[in-house]
């Protein structure tokens, strides 16, 4: 009786959220105390083949255990195309910040170019003193920078404007969030060679795929964080990544970090592109429409557990997931376990990073009763996610973009997960 | 003083060096400058203002047979959509909760984007291929199916940048907050 009681004074939240210090040294020491020893024996040992005889050799380029394939992104493309359209990332399938390179989402609007390295170019003109030509061994040369950063697609999680809960796991619904190292030549360097006139308050990045695909920022973007990346987690970028050579607009909606970058064109005014036109803008009840949304807002998953990932049997769990915000650092997130009634504080994953991605972890103990679990972010603006009912109430639910509302997950009593509205 | 105090004591005027635009020589310089003429290949987006349009001119009647031949296989007929996107029609259907119908006619603020757009990105699987005349008259013909310019106008280089799309004052530019 005495460790039960143990087990309850740990509890931050109702339904079985612990306090975060339970996955610390200590607190770890204090749950072995408290939690009921297994009783079922372990099967005995027995010595396998591999342990045997020599294992395989060296390879120039390593990749998964052949048992990790389900480990995959999932893709859908446009009717009549190959590569237009996009995949997403398997969170539920991952843990830690950094997304593999080889599983990091895709958007693409005309295919992965085939681009030779050796006669790429980026060309600086427009509103610039010395319009200017870079090879990509030009840019070899100039200093690096590396930053770590989620990219999202602005129309990631989409799917929680539905007016019902669709069947979908993490993801289908939140996979267009990636979070990777990456490493280039500050475009204000090169900007800076190029020689800015006055008059120039816009930028205009294009790349080389066959759509061309193209879009506008603010000049002073370009002069804050804005990078030409030639590295993706330490390797050149990959080619569904913008091989070789993409812009890095770190915090803003994914489709403005144009891959395959082969123009930046300084200007007047926005450009007015097709895409922050008739597509990356947030038509409201009004019948107005917001244009040059380009910050994603503070946002937060749970990815463990979530769909497909049924939980087996009452006991000890790690809640965990990521959180992200494109204007800084997060600086908390809750967790819920009752839809949202009570909330519990979980523990950061350090490194926590401004515009990367952060990992939490809480402790929940189950009691295989029904739960709904959420998490709420909350950014170094003091920016709060909003919960669904809330978002609907500021944009109306015909959106599509930017929808960073509380995601809320089911637990049945047979432990299998479903995406639900609460 | 040693090495490595020369390079500490350095660091800061350098690092200064590096954020102002006036010494710029200390960037590795390695862009090579070219002439307006020898990037115009490349120098293909189009503003609103409409200011590197190409010449060249399309009437409606000759973007009809152009969409036809090019277009109509994933746009439909007269632009109606399917398999792919919608390009006609949907106006009045923006206010409200009901689904909304983003066409040219009903979304797009500004005429010159269908130029810039078509140019560079149209017809999927060849793009780049349209001469001017042909893209001028495409712009035309979904200008015209939208209600948005006469059967008799023609679009070029002056008249393009004229055109009022039915939604021009659709747009509220972000402020976050408010």
């Amino acid at each position: 009786m005495k460790e039960t009681s143990r087990i309850e004074a740990e509890q931050v939240a109702g339904n079985g959220l612990l306090h975060r210090r339970m996955f610390l040294a200590g607190g770890v020491a204090a749950m072995g105390a408290g939690a009921a020893v297994n009783q079922a024996r372990a099967a005995p040992l027995t010595v396998e083949p591999w342990m045997k005889i020599p294992g395989t050799g060296f390879n120039g380029y390593g990749q998964p255990s052949k048992y990790e394939e389900k480990v995959a992104r999932t893709w859908a493309s446009a009717p009549g195309t190959t590569g237009t359209g996009s995949s997403r990332t398997p969170h539920h399938l991952l843990n830690g910040m950094i997304t593999p390179s080889g599983l990091h989402y895709e958007r693409s609007h005309s295919g992965i170019p085939d681009i030779n390295p050796d006669t790429h170019r980026l060309l600086i003109h427009g509103l610039v003193k010395r319009p200017l030509v870079f090879t990509l061994d030009d840019l070899g040369r100039y200093p690096m920078h590396s930053q770590i950063a989620f990219v999202e697609c602005a129309g990631n999680s989409g799917a929680l404007f539905a007016k019902e809960p669709t069947a979908a796991n993490v993801q289908a619904i939140h996979g267009l969030l990636s979070c990777s190292e990456w490493t280039g030549v500050k475009l204000s360097v090169l900007l800076q060679e190029a020689g800015i006139e006055p008059a120039a308050k816009w930028v205009l990045a294009e790349g080389a795929d066959a759509a061309g695909m193209s879009r506008s920022f603010p000049v002073e973007k370009a002069l804050d964080d804005a990078l030409i990346c030639l590295y993706q987690n330490g390797e050149r970028v990959r080619p569904a990544n913008g091989y070789p050579v993409r812009l890095l607009l770190p915090g803003f909606e994914g489709n403005m970090n144009v891959k395959w970058l082969r123009r930046i064109k300084l200007t007047e005014g926005p450009t007015m592109t097709k895409d922050e036109t008739s597509k990356y803008t947030i038509l409201l009840p009004s019948g107005k429409a917001l244009q040059f949304v380009f910050p994603l807002e503070g946002k937060s998953i749970i990815t463990h557990p979530s769909p497909g990932l049924t939980v087996r049997g009452a006991g000890l769990y790690e809640i965990s997931g990521l959180a992200w915000s494109g204007y800084g650092k997060i600086t908390k997130v809750e967790v819920s376990a009752d839809g949202g009634k009570s909330w519990g504080v979980a523990a950061l994953q350090e490194p926590v990073l401004s515009k990367a991605a952060t990992r939490f972890r809480m402790a929940w103990q189950w009691d295989g009763g029904p739960a709904v679990l959420q998490s709420r972010s909350t950014d170094e603006t003091g920016y709060v996610q909003p919960s669904r009912s809330q978002l609907i109430a500021l944009r109306g639910d015909r959106g599509i973009y930017h929808n960073n509302m509380i995601q809320s997950w089911a637990v049945a009593g047979n432990g299998e997960v479903k995406n639900v509205y609460a | 003083m040693s090495m490595r105090k020369i390079f500490v004591a350095a660091a800061p005027a350098l690092l200064f060096a590096f954020a102002s635009p006036v010494l710029a020589q200390q960037s590795p310089n390695l862009g090579k400058p070219i002439s307006p003429e020898d990037l115009a290949s490349w120098d293909i987006s189009i503003g609103p203002e409409g200011a590197v349009l190409p010449p060249g001119s399309g009437t409606v009647k000759q973007g009809e047979a152009v969409f036809a031949a090019k277009c109509q296989a994933c746009h439909g007929e007269k632009g109606a959509g399917r398999p792919n996107d919608r390009l006609v029609g949907g106006q009045g259907s923006l206010p409200g909760d009901k689904p909304a119908v983003k066409t040219v006619g009903s979304y797009w603020p500004y005429a010159t984007t269908l130029f810039d757009y078509i140019r560079r990105a149209m017809p999927f699987n060849e793009s780049k291929s349209l001469s001017n005349d042909e893209i001028y008259g495409v712009v035309a013909y979904l200008l015209n199916l939208n209600g948005v310019i006469a059967e008799s106008d023609t679009m070029n280089a002056q008249s393009l940048p004229k055109v009022v799309m039915p939604n021009r004052d659709g747009f509220i530019t972000f402020a976050r907050g408010k």
